[in-house]
């Protein structure tokens, strides 16, 4: 392969790297009205009364929205399919507001300054109501976050608001209670995960205005721009054809701008208006009003025979979505559907649980969901039982985990808000990525420990998996277009989010019709211009939306063998293609120039333009084993990260420079949930941890040395071999960590983040036990 | 009010209010590589050079720049391409938001330090927050550009 898995640069990196415009906010029009919304400095609470006479009167404000401007339309954020699988629980402004940052109101005025100076005008009377804010009395508590009559779900979720719950589920193969009964090893422990923040370094942005043809077109830092549109159409009651999306460059996701936030005030604005308005989040914002991954609480118990065989494994869940239910049973469902199959060879499996409302900022989509809650849970849980069988815990992992050719049941009966699909692991190539990640971090020379003085030197581990988009559900399309001098566009709806998909896509498609990259220009994407797509989440976008642009290709192709044929007077089958020269059996030939020249210009003028689809009908996982060195002072706690070997199946690399970056990445961002990311809300519900300052995300500081490897994999269902690479780097870091804190101390930390001070107070305790 | 400033080798007068800064200022006036990440100081987002160093943009105030040298990386753009290219090589440009205000801070770091070791590296660029590369390709194309001679 000339161009698939050939380290290629980023078709857009280094212009944007110059600086040039490409950004949301770099692409407002002037002139645009600012949006700024009021918000609730309570946890829970009705308005009673807003006195907003002084800001309407404030020259230069152009509109104050309060929920009475709304007509009752629930919908929900989440970005996802139709229909969706979450709650349909969220009103664009409502007279409730139920978490600190929630909107109380919003203003459109000339400038920023005249925004604010309306908001300090404007009065606003709450009654204070009870919040809950432990997730653990949500249900069936007095208290009762949505008790208004219009939300619903679409389809049963689950959903039971009067208890304050949000969808729940339940599953079970084999009988989990006999299995155990009969285990000679059980470990039954609990553990709690935070609600980590994305800090995607672009705040959520969004502008708007009218075109010339009267319609709204909004320029939006989505993943979604096709259910954002859905989503618009719906909630404000705007025609749809009357609406386009277009997605700029995107400035990072993670999951994060999976959903709509800001684009209902501004494209209510400008539609009213006629004028063009933006909005841009603060960081604060960004923290307290959109969304977070979901807190949770993993009670597990697992099951080993006398062998060390495992048995049966017990997942009760309990899931925090917040004040909204947005993704609230798909990352629920994904705790088991992901993490589970790991150990195929047990008896009996069961997984149940519900997703509670709070009156926390919400829950949604980031990056590994679920999964690595699951994760973290499970191979915590499988050290633990490991140690208690005093067995080694890589030897457990390599007996008792999945192999290639094998499957689980558990594929078939859980998906994601749905039933599953089952499949085979044709590829996984697991037993490769464990054992060569442990030669890679040096585990028998340090395992359990290595005591240097001041510290000591320990290592863990841990295995995930993941999917490749949502089988039967999810679908992505590409559009190939010839031009003159025989250079091609391919079109695009999956959002590039800065995790490379452009590159990716177009390499692929050059690929297949042996061209190179810079005759192959991508763009994304364009509700008006560009087919539908799903848009990037799920690990969708290489896997499905490169199964359509191979498609595509393929389609191009053969348009292309029979326009030579017919130049070259020979049959399709007899031409020869080596993507510059077409040659006949006979030895005439034509290049691709003179033959797109002709076509555009002179001879059967004709534009040459494919489309095709692809909706998965299985999602493969990648696999990857993850090992952490670290060194832990004794005195202080102190962490100090030496080495993260992540040994990764992903099948074929496309772009092997990118998906390392994916890895890397996402080895960081889980490092970050294990040990940074701690999440402090106030007694009064308030979120603390609500800017950089106080919510530490990893700096480079913090980062010596990322180890990552590929092992050779060739999925037959994915372009060119490829699996999804996005998400799987992610899910590890937490397990082990905590398992290497484990082997360096014999302390066993079950609540996430792992910081200093708890590892501190962990050893003090010990030492305490240890006394007494 | 007026502002007299250098931007990028270039004498410009600037309209702005007393309270304004540098982050909107130059936005208003279409440095459009510079960008606002989190309001308080933290993300290395929004960094300018100011009189050659690196500073957030988004904590000084326009009137106080006045006469001041200021680059954005507009500025640099021969040099920009130069790290770009490095950049390129290592895949280290993911979604790129902070790419512009980093090119400028290595940019700085190259004319301040001399043949600094990777700690030193670090410790110049800590400042700079990015949550998609985990920063190991970013380091290998920082350390090529500061080795390539071209």
């Amino acid at each position: 392969m000339k161009v698939v898995n050939n380290k290629i640069h980023s078709v857009d990196g280094l212009g944007i790297l110059k600086g040039r415009p490409a950004f949301t906010d770099d692409l407002f029009e002037k002139n645009s009205l600012i949006i700024k919304v009021l918000r609730s400095p309570h946890a829970y609470a009705r308005i009673v009364k807003i006195d907003d006479a002084l800001a309407r009167e404030l020259p230069g404000v152009e509109m104050v929205m309060t929920y009475k401007d709304f007509p009752r339309i629930p919908y929900t954020r989440a970005g996802q399919g139709y229909p969706e699988p979450s709650p349909i629980d969220k009103f664009v402004l409502d007279e409730y507001v139920r978490h600190v940052g929630d909107e109380v109101l919003a203003v459109a005025a000339i400038d920023a300054k005249t925004c604010e100076k309306a908001l300090s005008l404007i009065k606003v009377e709450y009654e204070v109501l009870t919040p809950v804010l432990d997730f653990e009395t949500a249900i069936d508590n007095k208290d009762i976050i949505h008790p208004e009559k219009e939300i619903h779900e679409m389809f049963p979720i689950g959903f039971e608001p009067k208890r304050n719950i949000a969808a729940s589920y339940k599953m079970h193969i084999g009988d989990v209670e006999k299995s155990l009964s009969e285990c000679e090893y059980v470990v039954k422990e609990s553990f709690y995960t935070q609600a980590q923040a994305h800090v995607m370094m672009e705040p959520h942005t969004v502008n708007a205005r009218i075109d010339y043809q009267e319609r709204l077109v909004i320029y939006t830092s989505t993943q979604t721009p096709y259910h954002m549109r859905r989503i618009i159409a719906h909630a404000l009651e705007i025609p749809i054809q009357k609406i386009r999306v277009i997605k700029p460059r995107v400035g990072g996701g993670f999951g994060g701008k999976q959903a709509i936030h800001g684009e209902m005030f501004v494209s209510y604005v400008t539609y009213k208006t006629g004028k063009p308005a933006k909005m841009v989040y603060t960081r604060k914002e960004v923290f307290e009003s959109t969304y977070t991954r979901h807190p949770m609480r993993l009670d597990v118990t697992l099951g080993a025979d006398k062998n060390g065989a495992l048995k049966a494994i017990d997942f009760h869940v309990l899931s925090d979505t917040g004040a909204y239910g947005e993704h609230a049973l798909t990352v629920f469902m994904v705790v088991g559907s992901k993490v589970l199959p790991l150990y195929n060879k047990v008896d009996s499996v069961r997984f149940f649980g519900d997703v509670v409302y709070t009156n926390h900022t919400s829950a949604g989509a980031y990056r590994g969901y679920g999964a690595i809650q699951g994760n973290f849970a499970l191979e915590s849980a499988i050290d633990m039982l490991c140690h208690k069988m005093g067995v080694d815990p890589v030897e457990f992992r390599q007996i008792n985990m999945m192999k290639e050719n094998e499957t689980s049941p558990i594929f078939a009966i859980m998906g994601e808000g749905t039933e599953g699909t089952a499949m085979d692991m044709e590829t996984c190539k697991l037993e490769e990525c464990v054992s060569r990640g442990k030669k890679l971090i040096g585990w028998d020379d340090i395992y359990p420990r290595v005591d240097l003085g001041d510290k000591i030197k320990s290592v863990g581990m841990a295995i995930a998996m993941q999917g490749s988009g949502i089988p039967y559900i999810d679908m992505g399309s590409a559009t190939i277009k010839l031009n003159d001098n025989g250079f091609y566009n391919l079109l695009i709806g999956a959002t590039d989010i800065g995790q490379g998909s452009d590159t990716v896509l177009a390499q692929i498609a050059a690929e297949e019709l042996m061209t190179t990259i810079d005759k192959m220009i991508v763009y994304s994407s364009d509700t008006d211009l560009t087919p539908f797509d799903c848009g990037a989440y799920a690990s969708s976008t290489t896997y499905v939306s490169g199964n359509a642009v191979l498609r595509a290709a393929r389609k191009m192709k053969d348009t292309l063998l029979q326009e030579a044929a017919r130049v070259l007077e020979s049959k399709v089958e007899e031409i020869d293609f080596d993507g510059e020269v077409f040659t006949s059996k006979s030895n005439k030939s034509i290049t691709l120039i003179d033959l797109s020249n002709q076509l555009t210009y002179s001879e059967s003028q004709q534009q040459l333009s494919v489309t095709s689809s692809y909706v998965g009908h299985k999602s493969p996982p990648p696999f990857m084993a993850g090992f952490v060195e670290v060194d832990i002072d004794k005195e202080t706690g102190e962490i100090d990260i030496i080495n993260y070997v992540s040994v990764v199946d992903c099948g074929t690399t496309i772009n092997p420079l990118l998906a390392e970056g994916q890895v890397n990445g996402a080895i960081v961002q889980g490092l970050g949930m294990a040990i940074f990311e701690d999440v402090k809300y106030s007694e009064s519900g308030k979120l603390v941890s609500n800017s950089l300052i106080n919510y530490k995300i990893p700096t480079r500081l913090d980062i010596k040395k990322l180890t990552t490897e590929f092992v050779d994999s060739y999925e037959e269902s994915g372009p060119f071999g490829a699996k999804s690479v996005g998400e799987i780097g992610i899910d590890t870091p937490p397990a082990a960590f905590a398992n290497a804190v484990y082997n360096g101390f014999g302390i066993r930390i079950k609540t996430l983040p792992i910081t200093p001070e708890k590892i501190l107070f962990a050893l003090q305790e010990k030492e305490r036990n240890h006394h007494e | 009010m007026k502002v007299n400033l250098i931007v990028n080798n270039q004498k410009k007068i600037f309209e702005c209010e007393p309270g304004d800064f540098l982050l909107d200022t130059l936005r208003t006036y279409n440095y459009l590589s510079v960008r606002r990440g989190c309001d308080t100081t933290n993300c290395g987002v929004c960094t300018i050079l100011f009189d050659g160093k690196p500073v957030p943009s988004c904590s000084v105030l326009t009137a106080k720049a006045n006469g001041h040298q200021i680059t954005t990386v507009e500025g640099i753009q021969a040099e920009a391409t130069k790290i770009g290219k490095h950049f390129g090589d290592e895949g280290a440009d993911q979604c790129g938001y902070c790419n512009p205000s980093l090119a400028l801070t290595v940019y700085a770091m190259k004319k301040e330090l001399n043949n600094p070791n990777m700690e030193e590296i670090k410790e110049y660029l800590v400042s700079n927050l990015c949550r998609c590369t985990g920063y190991i390709a970013q380091e290998r194309a920082i350390k090529s550009y500061l080795g390539d001679e071209s």
